[in-house]
C-alpha cells in the first residue's frame, strides 16, 4: 500500500547573520494509518519538521526535499490556493497551546464553522450541527454553551479538545499533532491523548505525534523517529524504545528519574560531535 | 539546619465574593536536611505555600516556622539569609542587563558577606559553572546555566532552607537530570533542607523522602517515597498521578 505521506530528505534552512543555518538537514520518513512519533529535545528540529509538510515556514526561511508527496500529489510545487486545501482539510496541526491557534475575539461555533464551510461549503446549519458533533466527539458535554463561548472563557484542557475538534472537522486524512499536551495537567493530559487515540482509530487516519516525552511516546505510537541536531539518529518500533541503541536516545532514557527505577545519580547524557554529522536514518517505509 | 513546621495553613486571596482559598489547612513537617516533595496540578496550590512562607503573601493564617522561628506577620533579617528561593524560570527570575557577576554580588553585599571576590568563584564552582561564566549575561547562557546561576544566588547567603518551584520543568530531561545532581549534591555538602514543589512525580520520588499531595488547595495525602516506589497510595487522585506518570494507557482514562 502506498503511504499518505512520503518525505524525502527534507532539509529546513535559514539565512543568518553567521551564514545558513540548516535546521532541519534531510530527514526521511513515510506515513501510513500509523502513528508516527517525533522526539528530540528542544531545538531539535521536531516542529520545523512538522510546519515544513504544511509549507508553513516563513521566508526567509526554505523547505526543500527530493520528494514530499501527499498520495502521490507533490506538495512542493502546489501553488498558494492547492496548499490552503490542504491544510485543515486534508492535514491539520494542532499545536501546544490553543491560546495561540484560537482567534480570541471569535466564538467557538462561528470558527468552527467557518473552517468547515471553508472547505465544504456547507450550509450555516449543516455546520453548526456538524460543530456539535465534533464537540461531542471530543467529550464536551454541554457541546451549545461551548459553541457560544470565547476561547478566553475556557480552560486550557477545554481548550485544547476544541482545537481538536476544530482541526478534525473536515476530516483530514492526516493529523500533526505538537506538542498537543504539554501544557496541560497529567490528568488533563490522559483525558486528551485518549479523545485523540479513538479518533484516530476510528477514521483511520495517520497520526504524527510531536513531543519531548518518551514515556508518552512510546506508550502511545506505532513507530518513532529520535531527532537530534535536525537529523534523524535512530528509527525505533515504539514498544522497543527501551532497547533502543543509539547512545544518544540511550542517554535520554537514562536521565530520566523513574518511579519504579531508584537510582541514586541520573545519568548525565555526554554528547559526542559525530551524531551531528553521521547522516540522517530514514524512517521511510 | 532548620526543620520546617506548618500546621492547618491557610492562605486566600481577595475579599468577600472575590476571596479565593487558595490553601485549606494544609499540615506536613519536613525534618531538618531532610527533602519533601509538593505535588499536585496548576493551581492545587503548591506555589502559595512556598510564597506564603516567604512573606509574599500576607493573608493567611495557621502556625508556620522554620528552625526556631515561628513565622509571623513580619519576617527578621536573618530569615531572608536563612530561606532561599528558586523558581521555575530562570530568564524571568534573573536580571537581564546584570552580568552574573552582578548578580552575585549584589546578594552577597545585601547580605554583609566581605571577600566578595572569592565567594564569586567559590559560588560559581559549587553549581559547576567555571570562572568563564562570571561576566555573561542571562541571554549568553542556556537555559540549564541560567538555572545553575539561580542555584549559585539562592546558595550565597548561606541558608539552611531552601523552597525551589518546579525547579527543571523548563528544561530538557538531559539538563534535568544535570540539574538535578547538582541540587542533590548541594544538599549532601550544605546540608540544605528542600521544600520542593513538582508536577512530576518521578522527578518528586528522585530528590525528595516524602512527599504531600495537593488537589483544590488540600493535601489529600502525605506519602513516602517508600509507598509510592510500591505504587500505594492511599488516595485515588494519588492514584491517578502515579499511573499518568508512566506515560499513555488506554484505559487509564476512567479513573480520571
Ligand atoms: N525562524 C527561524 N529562524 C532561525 N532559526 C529558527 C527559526 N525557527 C526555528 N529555528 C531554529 O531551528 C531549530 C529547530 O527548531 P524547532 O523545530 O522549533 O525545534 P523543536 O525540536 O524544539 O520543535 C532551533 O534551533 C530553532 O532555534
Ligand atoms: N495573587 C493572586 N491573586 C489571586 N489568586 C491567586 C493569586 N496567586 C494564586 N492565586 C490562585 O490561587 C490558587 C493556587 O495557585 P498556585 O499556588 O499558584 O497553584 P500551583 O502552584 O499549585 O499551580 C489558584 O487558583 C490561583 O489562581
Ligand atoms: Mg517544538
Ligand atoms: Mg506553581
Amino acid at each position: 500500500m502506498s503511504p499518505l505521506l512520503d518525505v524525502e530528505n527534507l532539509r529546513v534552512t535559514f539565512p543568518t547573520r553567521q551564514g545558513e543555518f540548516e535546521a532541519v538537514r534531510g530527514v526521511s520518513f513515510t506515513l501510513g494509518k500509523e502513528r508516527l512519533g517525533i522526539v528530540g529535545e528542544s531545538g531539535s528540529g521536531k516542529s520545523l519538521t512538522g510546519r515544513a509538510i504544511l509549507r508553513l515556514i516563513r521566508k526567509p526561511g526554505r523547505v526543500e526535499a527530493d520528494k514530499m508527496e501527499l498520495n502521490g500529489r507533490d506538495l512542493l510545487s502546489m501553488n498558494k490556493k492547492q496548499m490552503q486545501g490542504v491544510r485543515g482539510q486534508e492535514i491539520s496541526m494542532v499545536m501546544q497551546d490553543p491560546k495561540f491557534s484560537l482567534n480570541p475575539v471569535m466564538t467557538i461555533a462561528n470558527q468552527i464553522m467557518e473552517i468547515y464551510r471553508f472547505h465544504t461549503g456547507a450550509s450555516k446549519k449543516s455546520a453548526y450541527a456538524k460543530g456539535i458533533e465534533m464537540l461531542e466527539a471530543v467529550s464536551i458535554r454541554d457541546p451549545e454553551r461551548v459553541m457560544k463561548s470565547y476561547p478566553h472563557e475556557m480552560s486550557g484542557g477545554m481548550g485544547q479538545r476544541i482545537m481538536i475538534a476544530m482541526m478534525l472537522v473536515t476530516e483530514p486524512k492526516i493529523l500533526i499533532a505538537d506538542e498537543p499536551t504539554s501544557a496541560l495537567d497529567v490528568s488533563v493530559q490522559t483525558q486528551v491523548m485518549s479523545i485523540i487515540d479513538r479518533l484516530v482509530r476510528d477514521r483511520g487516519m495517520g497520526l504524527i505525534f510531536i513531543s519531548h516525552d518518551l514515556n508518552l511516546v512510546s506508550s502511545f505510537c506505532d513507530r518513532v523517529l529520535i531527532m537530534y541536531a535536525g537529523r534523524v539518529v535512530e528509527v525505533l518500533d515504539a514498544g522497543k524504545l527501551h532497547d533502543a541503541k543509539h547512545p544518544y536516545t540511550r542517554g535520554l532514557l537514562g536521565s530520566l528519574p523513574r518511579i519504579d527505577d531508584p537510582k541514586t545519580r541520573l545519568e548525565v547524557l555526554q554528547r559526542d560531535a559525530k551524531w551531528r554529522e553521521a547522516p540522517s536514518v530514514s524512517g521511510r517505509i | 539546619m532548620s526543620n520546617i513546621h506548618i500546621e492547618n495553613l491557610n492562605v486566600w486571596f481577595g475579599e468577600h465574593e472575590e476571596r479565593v482559598d487558595a490553601v485549606k489547612g494544609a499540615t506536613f513537617d519536613v525534618p531538618s536536611g531532610a527533602s519533601f516533595g509538593l505535588v499536585g496540578e496548576s493551581g492545587s496550590g503548591k506555589s502559595t505555600i512556598l510564597r506564603a512562607m516567604v512573606g509574599l503573601v500576607p493573608t493567611w493564617s495557621g502556625n508556620m516556622s522554620v528552625g526556631e522561628l515561628e513565622l509571623g506577620k513580619k519576617r527578621p533579617k536573618a530569615f531572608y539569609k536563612d530561606v532561599q528561593m528558586v523558581f521555575q524560570d530562570p530568564y524571568a527570575s534573573l536580571h537581564p542587563r546584570h552580568s552574573v557577576d552582578q548578580m552575585l554580588g549584589e546578594t552577597l553585599s545585601l547580605h554583609g558577606f566581605k571577600d566578595i571576590d572569592n565567594r564569586i568563584m567559590q559560588l560559581l564552582d559549587d553549581v559547576g559553572l567555571g570562572p568563564a561564566f562570571r561576566f555573561r549575561y542571562p541571554h549568553q547562557l542556556s537555559g540549564g546555566q541560567r538555572q545553575r546561576v539561580a542555584i549559585a544566588r539562592a546558595l550565597a547567603p548561606k541558608p539552611t532552607v531552601i523552597l525551589l518551584d518546579e525547579p527543571t520543568s523548563a528544561l530538557d530531561v538531559s539538563v534535568q537530570a544535570e540539574v538535578l545532581n547538582l541540587l542533590a549534591d548541594l544538599r549532601e555538602e550544605h546540608k540544605l533542607t528542600y521544600l520542593m514543589v513538582s508536577h512530576n512525580l518521578a522527578v518528586v520520588a528522585h530528590m525528595c523522602d516524602a512527599t504531600a499531595v495537593m488537589k483544590n488547595g488540600e493535601i489529600v495525602e502525605v506519602m513516602t517515597v517508600e509507598d509510592m516506589r510500591a505504587m500505594k497510595p492511599k488516595h485515588p487522585y494519588t492514584k491517578h498521578l502515579l499511573d499518568s506518570s508512566f506515560g499513555y494507557r488506554p484505559d487509564a482514562e476512567q479513573s480520571a
